[in-house]
């Protein structure tokens, strides 16, 4: 079952609608509700290789769905610890939980300070307003 | 930019949720509830698609016979009134205009179903042909066309079982409809031809009738799996029929364009071909990935069936045959692939 819309308060957000949960110098990623719904049920996720590293605003990945395919775009720049290996076998569990157990990787942040410039609900949800 | 045309079912599509997009010149639904909820109701129940972008061309008169026969690929003359058949309208060179079914209607008078990305290109490319005694007519404006597919499409129409590739006229709650034994997913079904102005009645009855709703996106994956060609992904002018896998639909001892080309291709056997094939590791092919040192990928997808990824495409006639690893350049990576036979995806038991 696909999740009905909502964005999470403690989150940080991205434009390209990913977003991140840091904690300490680590942090989650994911893609927002707004993506998983645009793209559809998702049947493949292209993940990065644990270990590498990804750039602020450059593609890490590829998620796709029946139809189309989709950059996943870095939020944050840092190294690849964890991959969710769940994703890989079952990419719909982005649809049906996309900011818990739909999340896609786990990074060690280059720059903490990066997350300043992230989005916060309020700035997020006037990207949605814009779409 | 032109403006997109629409069905007479538009406002239905969009007061259900349809996300609509641009296909050949029509704002058409590609999915509803989700592509692969829709294509799984298809295998298992019923689903019907609103197909009324898709041209009809009607020919009539004493000569229609013959203008068909030097048309089109296959034997006319084997159609009886109430048959149908699936048929290429086919160049100089033995390429496809259109791939196309055409309804005996009467004695003299036959009715042409082409793909709505063609409807112009074909008529006038028959219209150029007409003899005298023969008229063409595009008549797809008059007509809506909805598909309804499954294994339980027939029995939730209150329809009988009867034979592919025949039509007759009927009613269903009251519409008049022209049921066509034809489909395009490789399930039992009908495609249902009524009154432009009918449309909205016969689809609110068949939705009554608990038929799903079914978008362009489940028509692309059902008809992926069971390998029907797509005109403009699969199929062109730009390869022969008998490249293209359609021998099967020209008839090389009948008279028509491109028959020598053909007969040709056929003797000599062809240098490449559309083969199926299924990823044999995680990735979804799409239409102009390369097939390594091979060919191209024509068509390519997620099959919602087999959980796989899933494509035709052209390749070298000397690896061709089933079996063969394939490995298609996704965006730069190698993922390995093996060609199938015709269907990728067999119901179990079938």
């Amino acid at each position: 079952m696909a999740a009905s819309e909502s964005y999470p308060e403690d989150l940080l957000y991205h434009h390209e609608h990913d977003w991140a949960r840091i904690d300490g110098d680590e942090a989650v990623l994911g893609i927002t509700w707004y993506a998983q719904d645009s793209l559809g049920e998702l049947v493949h996720f292209e993940p990065p290789a644990e270990g590498a590293t990804i750039a602020r605003d450059a593609s890490y990945g590829e998620v796709e769905s029946v139809k189309a395919v989709s950059d996943l775009i870095a939020p944050l720049s840092g190294e690849v610890l964890e991959v969710n290996a769940k994703v890989v076998d079952a990419p719909e569990t982005v649809n049906e939980d996309p900011y818990g157990d739909g999340w896609l990787i786990r990074i060690r942040l280059s720059d903490r300070s990066q997350r300043d410039q992230l989005l916060d609900l309020a700035g997020y949800k006037k990207v949605l307003d814009e779409q | 930019m032109q403006t997109l045309r629409r069905t007479p079912l538009f406002d239905r599509h969009v007061a259900l949720g349809a996300r609509m997009v641009p296909f050949a010149g029509w704002e058409m639904p590609v999915q509803y509830e989700g592509v692969i909820e829709e294509h799984r109701a298809v295998r298992t129940d019923a689903g019907v698609f609103d197909v009324s972008h898709m041209g009809e061309i009607e020919v009539e008169g004493p000569t229609a016979r013959d203008l068909l026969q030097a048309a089109l690929s296959n034997d006319i003359d084997s159609l009886e009134p109430g048959g149908a058949q699936y048929t290429l309208l086919t160049t100089e060179d033995g390429g496809i205009v259109d791939d196309l079914i055409v309804y005996r209607l009467e004695g003299f008078r036959y009715l042409l179903v082409v793909n709505a990305s063609n409807r112009d290109a074909a008529y006038a490319w028959l219209k150029d042909r007409e003899l005298r005694g023969s008229d063409v007519r595009d008549v797809s404006d008059d007509y809506a066309l909805l598909a309804v597919q499954g294994p339980r499409a027939l029995e939730r129409l209150g329809l009988d079982v009867a034979k592919p590739f025949t039509f007759a006229m009927g009613e269903i709650d009251g519409v008049e409809v022209m049921v066509n034994r034809t489909g395009y997913t490789g399930e039992q079904g009908v495609e249902l031809a009524c009154m432009a102005e009918d449309a909205g009645r016969l689809w609110d009855a068949v939705l009554a009738r608990g038929v799903v709703p079914c978008g362009l996106g489940a028509r692309d994956t059902l008809r992926l799996e069971v390998c029907f060609p797509l005109h403009g992904n699969d199929i062109g002018p730009q390869w022969d029929a008998i490249s293209s896998g359609l021998g099967w639909a020209c008839a090389l001892d009948t008279e028509f364009t491109g028959v020598e080309g053909l007969r040709a291709v056929k003797e000599h056997g062809p240098t490449r071909k559309l083969v199926p094939f299924v990823m044999t590791e995680k990735a979804i092919p799409r239409q102009g990935m390369p097939i390594v040192g091979l060919g191209e990928v024509t068509s390519g997808s997620h099959s919602p069936m087999l959980d796989v990824g899933i494509g035709m495409g052209y390749v070298d006639a000397s690896a061709s045959k089933s079996g063969t690893e394939i490995v298609i350049d996704v965006r730069g990576k190698p993922r390995h692939a093996k060609i199938v036979k015709k269907p990728i995806y067999k119901k179990e038991g079938a």
